[in-house]
C-alpha cells in the first residue's frame, strides 16, 4: 500500500511550510514536495499606496531580515526619484545603507547558525529533539549560546543606529538615508566594552567558523554527501567580480563554473528571469529564461554567492574563501551542507566590513539625499542573507504604485529546496518500515541549510509542533507522529 | 485679577479667568485633558468627545464648556479614562490606521493618544473601509480611510480670500472631507505642509515627503502627548 508522509509544520525555519513525501507499496519515494502554505499578498495591497511608503510597508514581510526588503525597495525607488541605479547616492547615503545591511547580515547569519542550525551539529541530526535546540545549547554549551545571542545583539544595534529601530526602521528613503551616524554611536561600536565592539565580533566570527570547520572535518563524509546535487548559482557581484551584497551586476554560473549570465544590469532582470506557478504551492519557481524551466533553475544564498564571486574584498574572509574554494578545486561548490560553511565565511566578511565602514568618516556626513529626474519604473536588487532579492515597482502619474513584483530569496531557492527534500527522503526513508523522528529531522536539516524564510515572517521558536502523517491511497490516516 | 474664579478638577483647587473653556483652564493649572478635534485659535465644536469630563453627574465636552465659579470637574476617574480609551479604539477600528507604514507615525495625535491610554488591541471589530485615496493634487494625498472628521483642515487651511481648501461632501455614512478639486491643483507647498501638520492623523499627506525625520526625532518619540502641559 502506498503512503503519503506529511511533515507539518517544518521547524526551526522562518515561516510556515510543510513537506509531503509519497511512498509506493515497496517503500520507494515517488515524489517529495515542500509546500508553502501561507499567502501574503503584498504585491497586491501596495498598489495605490504612495511610492515612498514602499520601503517601510514592504519590509513588514519579514521580522528577521526586514532590512533586505527595506533596502531593496529603497534602491528601486532611488531609480524612480532619479538618484541613479544603485551607485548614484551620496557617500553618506550609500555607506549608511551598507552599514545597515552588513549589520543585518551579521545578525541574521548568527541567528541562523547558533539558534537554528548548531543544535543539529552539536547533538546530531537524530539527537534527542527535547534538547536539540537553542535551550539545549544554553544548557550544555553556555558560552556558545551567549556568543550567538551577543553577535545577534551587535548586529541589531547597528541596525538601530542606522535605521532608527532594531526591527522595521525607516532609515532608507528614496534617494538616500534619513540620518547619519553620530560620533558617539560610532565610538560605541568601535570601542564599546567587550563583547559589544567590532574587534570582538570579528574574532567571534572567526571562532564560529573554526567551530564549524572542526565539525566538518570530523564528519566530512556526512557533510559532503548530504543532499549533494549539481545546480546553477546566481547572485549579485561587484563589477570587478568581488563579493558584494549591496550592489553590483547579476551573474550566474552553472555547476561547472561556466558563466551563464554575464554580469548584466539588474534593471533588465525580467529579460533573463521568469517565474513558473505550480498549483500545489503559493511560492513561485523562478528560472533563467534562456535555459527553460527544466534546466534554468538556480540556487541563491551563501553557497551561490561564493560560487559566483571571484574574491572577497576583506582579508580574513578572503583567506577563508581560498581554503573553502580549494575543497572543490576552485569549481562551484554543490554540497548542500557547505551552505553553513559559506554562511560563516560571509559572517566574518560582514564583521570585517562593519569595522571598515565604522572607520570611514563619510558615515558622519550631512549630505544624505540626492534626487534627479523622476522616472516611472525602477528595480532594486540586493543580496539578502538568504539570497538575491528582487523588488520592482511602477508608479502612475499621481505617484501611486500601480505594479509591484517581488522575487524573494527563498522563492529563488524553491526548486533547489524541493530537490534537497527529495534527495534526503530517498536516501534516509526508502524501504523503511518505520519513519523515525531522526529521519524527519534529516529532511528538515536539508531545508534548514537554505535558511528559508517561508513567509518572510517570524514565528515563535520551538513552539511549532512537527507533525508526520501516514496517509493511505484512499486518504485514510494510517498513523500519526507528533513532536514539539 | 478680578475675573479669576475658583473651581476644582479631580479635587484639586484651580483658578482661571471666567469664561475660559475647561480644557484651557485645566492646562493653565497644569492638568492635561486630551483633545483631538480641538485646536488653539479655532472655535471649538466638541466633535470627537475625547475631552469629555463629568460635571454635576453629566458628561460634557471640556473644549466647549466654559469653566464656572465653584465648578467641580471629574476628569481622571477610571470610567472617564476608559471612555476616552474606547473613543480612541473606535477611531482606530473605523479607519485604516496602519501606523507601521504611515508617514505621520511619531507625529500622529491619534497614535500618541493610543500610547498614552495604553491601547493594546481595540475591543471592537475592524471595519477595514475601502474608501478612495485621492492623489490627483500635485502636492497632497487625501486618504479617506484615515479621516476622523475633526474638521481641523476645513477650519484652518484657507486661501487668501478665506475659501477653505477642504470641504465636506455627501451626508450620513457617506460623509467625507475632500480636497477641493480645483483648489487642490494650485495649493502651494507651504499650505500643503500646514494641512498635513494640522491633520491630527495621517489622512493628509504631502507628496514625496516620506520618513525624512528619523525615528527618535519625531514629536512624540521622547515624551507622551500632553507632556508639555505642566505647571
Amino acid at each position: 500500500m502506498s503512503k503519503k508522509i506529511t511533515i507539518e509544520p517544518v521547524t526551526r525555519v522562518e515561516g510556515h511550510g510543510k513537506v509531503t513525501i509519497h511512498m509506493d507499496a515497496q517503500g520507494n519515494i515517488q515524489q517529495s514536495r515542500l509546500h508553502i502554505v501561507e499567502f501574503r499578498g503584498f504585491e497586491r495591497f501596495v498598489q495605490g499606496r504612495p511610492y515612498w511608503e514602499a520601503p517601510v510597508l514592504v519590509q513588514r514581510l519579514c521580522g528577521i531580515c526586514p532590512v533586505s526588503h527595506h533596502l531593496a525597495a529603497a534602491k528601486a525607488l532611488d531609480v524612480i526619484v532619479g538618484a541613479g541605479t544603485g551607485d548614484g547616492l551620496t557617500p553618506t547615503g550609500e555607506k549608511m545603507r551598507r552599514l545597515m545591511h552588513y549589520g543585518q547580515f551579521f545578525q541574521s547569519h548568527a541567528l541562523h547558525f547558533f539558534h537554528l542550525s548548531a543544535p543539529d551539529f552539536l547533538f546530531g541530526v537524530d539527537g534527542d529533539p527535547a534538547t536539540r535546540n537553542i535551550i539545549g545549547i544554553a544548557l550544555t554549551n553556555p558560552e556558545l549560546a551567549v556568543q550567538g545571542v551577543m553577535m545577534r545583539k551587535f548586529g541589531q544595534e547597528i541596525i538601530r543606529a542606522t535605521a532608527g529601530k532594531k526591527i522595521h526602521g525607516t532609515g532608507a528613503i528614496p534617494g538616500g538615508i534619513n540620518k547619519n551616524l553620530s560620533i558617539e554611536e560610532r565610538d560605541e561600536f568601535l570601542k564599546g566594552a567587550d563583547p559589544l565592539n567590532a574587534d570582538k565580533m570579528v574574532s567571534w566570527a572567526e571562532e564560529a567558523l573554526d567551530f564549524f570547520k572542526k565539525y566538518y572535518f570530523a564528519n566530512k563524509d556526512f557533510v559532503d554527501n548530504f543532499s549533494y546535487f549539481p545546480s546553477n548559482h546566481l547572485s549579485l557581484v561587484r563589477k570587478d567580480g568581488a563579493l558584494d551584497i549591496y550592489h553590483g551586476v547579476l551573474r550566474a554560473v552553472d555547476a561547472d563554473g561556466k558563466k551563464i549570465l554575464h554580469d548584466v544590469d539588474y534593471q533588465d532582470y525580467d529579460k533573463y528571469i521568469e517565474e513558473e506557478v505550480r498549483s500545489w504551492s503559493y511560492m513561485k519557481f523562478p528560472y533563467l529564461k534562456e535555459f527553460g524551466k527544466e534546466k534554468g533553475w538556480y540556487r541563491v544564498g551563501p553557497l551561490a554567492r561564493l560560487n559566483t564571486a571571484d574574491f572577497i574584498p576583506t582579508p580574513l574572509a578572503q583567506k577563508e574563501f581560498e581554503a573553502y574554494k580549494a575543497l572543490t578545486n576552485g569549481k562551484p561548490n554543490n554540497h548542500c551542507l557547505h551552505m553553513h560553511y559559506a554562511r560563516l565565511i560571509e559572517t566574518l566578511h560582514a564583521a570585517e566590513m562593519i569595522r571598515e565602514l565604522l572607520n570611514d568618516p563619510d558615515l558622519l556626513g550631512d549630505d544624505l539625499v540626492i534626487k534627479g529626474e523622476k522616472r516611472k519604473e525602477g528595480v532594486g536588487l540586493i543580496e539578502a542573507p538568504r539570497g538575491t532579492l528582487f523588488h520592482h515597482y511602477r508608479i502612475n502619474d499621481n505617484d501611486q504604485i500601480e505594479m509591484a513584483n517581488l522575487i524573494v530569496s527563498t522563492t529563488n531557492n524553491n526548486e533547489p529546496m524541493n530537490k534537497a527534500v527529495n534527495n534526503v527522503a530517498k536516501s534516509v526513508m526508502t524501504g523503511k518500515e518505520v519513519i523515525t523522528e531522526g529521519m524527519m529531522n534529516a529532511v528538515e536539516v536539508a531545508i534548514r541549510a537554505y535558511d528559508p524564510c517561508l513567509s518572510c515572517a517570524t514565528h515563535a521558536l520551538g513552539k511549532m509542533p512537527l507533525e508526520l502523517t501516514f496517509v493511505g491511497p484512499d486518504d485514510q490516516i494510517l498513523d500519526r507522529k507528533r513532536s514539539h | 485679577m478680578s475675573n479669576l474664579i475658583k473651581f476644582k478638577i479631580d479635587g484639586k483647587e484651580c483658578m482661571a479667568e471666567a469664561g475660559k473653556f475647561i480644557v484651557d483652564a485645566a492646562a493653565d493649572n497644569g492638568i492635561y485633558i486630551p483633545t483631538l478635534c480641538n485646536m488653539k485659535g479655532v472655535k471649538p465644536k466638541g466633535a470627537c468627545r475625547i475631552c469629555s469630563v463629568r460635571i454635576n453627574g453629566r458628561l460634557m465636552t471640556s473644549c466647549t464648556t466654559p469653566v464656572a465659579d465653584g465648578m467641580e470637574i471629574e476628569s481622571n476617574s477610571t470610567d472617564i479614562q476608559d471612555l476616552r480609551k474606547s473613543i480612541i479604539e473606535l477611531l482606530f477600528v473605523s479607519g485604516n490606521h496602519f501606523c507601521p507604514a504611515c508617514e505621520k507615525s511619531g507625529n500622529c495625535e491619534l497614535q500618541a493618544l493610543a500610547y498614552r491610554y495604553q491601547m493594546m488591541v481595540p475591543r471592537y471589530p475592524y471595519e477595514f473601509p475601502m474608501k478612495p485615496v485621492d492623489a490627483s493634487s500635485p502636492r497632497i494625498i487625501k486618504d479617506q480611510n484615515r479621516c476622523i472628521f475633526c474638521k481641523r483642515c476645513i477650519k484652518t487651511i484657507k486661501d487668501e480670500t478665506g475659501r477653505s481648501y477642504f470641504v465636506f461632501r455627501n451626508r450620513g455614512h457617506k460623509l467625507e472631507v475632500v480636497l477641493d478639486e480645483e483648489m487642490g491643483k494650485t495649493i502651494n507647498s507651504a499650505t500643503a505642509h500646514l494641512a498635513m501638520e494640522n491633520c491630527p492623523v495621517g489622512s493628509i499627506l504631502v507628496k514625496e515627503k516620506g520618513f525624512d525625520t528619523p525615528i527618535g526625532k519625531r514629536k512624540y518619540d521622547k515624551e507622551p502627548i500632553g507632556s508639555d502641559i505642566k505647571l
